[in-house]
């Protein structure tokens, strides 16, 4: 084969469909749009049982990750995130798919050396970025209020 | 038998004695509907786990094919079979109930013996994600084939080219096509060279399995190094799925479907005499999951066998 790696790559390249994002981008944002509206009318069904805010937040959050958490038991959710891609992704419902189905998957395993420890073998680094990333931020809040802001 | 650079023609052929294909519900649902000769229930069959049924899939294709070929275990001096799990366990688990002489193989796609989407290759199952239009979908099936004497059987192994490991840096794990068709043509060209023949020689092409993107870039790269496939040329991974039907992108993947697809169609259509001079070419991407992790590129390797049906003549050297 006369080919550089290189020549080779751009062939690749050149013969390798794209995402095809006329589809995807509207399917994103409807469906993820779906789920962020669903978030918010929880939110006002829960505030207007005097809930604080704060509350209301976290009821929330498990509401949406139980629901995954059925969905993705029954089959039904991979389906849905086929076409909502980052929209079904990038809200809490994905962090919880990625914590439930690996969970579904390593069952024959057993409970110790499958469920358990291969739980978070897809949403590990979430948590432990996210973790960090936290982290982070609070000592900038910190170091800017001991300087004398406020937040 | 002469072997030149991997290039092997026999002076006596084996023949295909019997052959059976196992698919799942899905691959028994597309272009080769009513060919295979069981279809696996859902994700694992009743069974307990993925790697249990992958089991029960081998076994079914190997006790298939036996009873076909009239022979029983007893009789059959050596077993050659492989998957894609650590250890190979699809096939050693499968075949330890039939006390053959074994000898496990692993070369990815390229083992033409069977394959069940393994775990350590994929998200699970139920992960709600996005394909890029790029990947494949390992199929979920099974193939065995008895070999025996010439011409005991209708289809001859008149030649075999083992290939070699090609390596053009593709480290798109999604992108297995583009990382085995340079393998293809390495292997293709070079049994064209030795034996000095050209695709217009043979009546079908097939490679398993490089998907459409692959297959688009080997006929294209077969044209450049002057030995054009001329509609010659049909890939296992199209032939198993129905793209535009069945979710699959770039085709079909995983030993298994190339495997299905030569078991459930291209030996009947031989033996028949609809076919008579077939090249089939079973690629592999050697893809480790931990060499890609660390920066590793995926390798390719592409084995050709020459297929004859015994109403054909002629050596291939």
């Amino acid at each position: 084969m006369n080919m550089s790696y290189k020549e080779y790559g751009q062939l690749v390249k050149k013969m390798s469909p794209g995402s095809p994002i006329y589809k995807t981008f509207p399917l994103a944002f409807l469906i993820g749009g779906t789920i962020c509206s669903v978030g918010e009318a929880l939110r006002l069904w829960l505030s207007s049982m005097n809930m604080s805010k704060e509350e209301c937040g976290i009821w929330v959050s498990v509401i949406l990750i139980f629901i995954t958490a059925v969905l993705t038991g029954f089959g039904v959710f991979h389906k849905i995130a086929k076409f909502g891609g980052a929209g079904t992704f990038v809200p809490i419902t994905g962090f919880a798919n990625a914590v439930v189905s690996p969970a579904l998957e390593f069952q024959t395993e057993g409970f110790i050396l499958g469920v358990s420890s291969k739980m978070f073998i897809i949403a590990g680094p979430v948590i432990v970025y996210g973790t960090i990333a936290a982290m982070a931020s609070g000592i900038i809040c910190y170091i800017i209020n001991c300087l004398g802001g406020n937040i | 038998m002469k072997n030149r650079r991997g290039v092997i023609c026999f002076k006596n052929p084996p023949s295909i004695l019997g052959y059976a294909a196992v698919a799942g519900d899905m691959e028994a649902n597309g272009p080769l509907k009513g060919k295979f000769d069981k279809v696996f229930q859902g994700d694992m069959d009743g069974e307990k786990s993925f790697e249990k049924a992958e089991s029960k899939m081998q076994l079914f294709a190997a006790k298939q094919a036996l009873k076909k070929a009239g022979l029983s275990p007893d009789e059959i001096d050596i077993a050659f079979a492989g998957d894609l799990l650590n250890q190979c366990i699809g096939t050693n688990y499968g075949l330890r109930e039939l006390n053959i002489p074994f000898a496990g193989i692993y070369g990815a796609c390229s083992t033409m013996a069977e394959s069940a989407s393994e775990r350590q290759f994929r998200f699970p199952l139920e992960y709600g994600g996005q394909r890029p239009l790029t990947a494949q979908w390992t199929a979920t099936a099974a193939g065995a084939v008895v070999l025996g004497k010439q011409n005991e059987g209708k289809v001859n192994v008149k030649a075999a080219c083992v290939g070699e490991i090609i390596d053009y840096q593709i480290k798109d794990m999604n992108n297995m096509g583009a990382a085995m068709a340079p393998a293809a043509v390495n292997t293709i060209t070079k049994f064209f060279k030795s034996t000095k023949t050209q695709a217009e020689d043979y009546d079908m092409i097939l490679t398993g399995d490089l998907g459409q993107v692959g297959s688009a870039i080997l006929s294209q790269i077969m044209d450049k190094e002057g030995y054009p496939l001329k509609g010659k040329h049909s890939d296992c991974g199209l032939l198993l799925f129905d793209r535009q039907r069945q979710d699959v992108h770039s085709g079909g993947s995983g030993c298994g479907c190339s495997a299905a697809v030569l078991c459930a169609d291209v030996l009947k259509r031989l033996e028949t005499g609809k076919l008579k001079r077939v090249l089939f070419i079973a690629t592999g991407a050697l893809m480790s999951p931990t060499a890609n992790q660390q920066g590793e590129s995926i390798p390719g390797v592409a084995h050709l066998i020459f297929l004859e049906g015994n109403i054909g003549h002629g050596n291939c050297d």
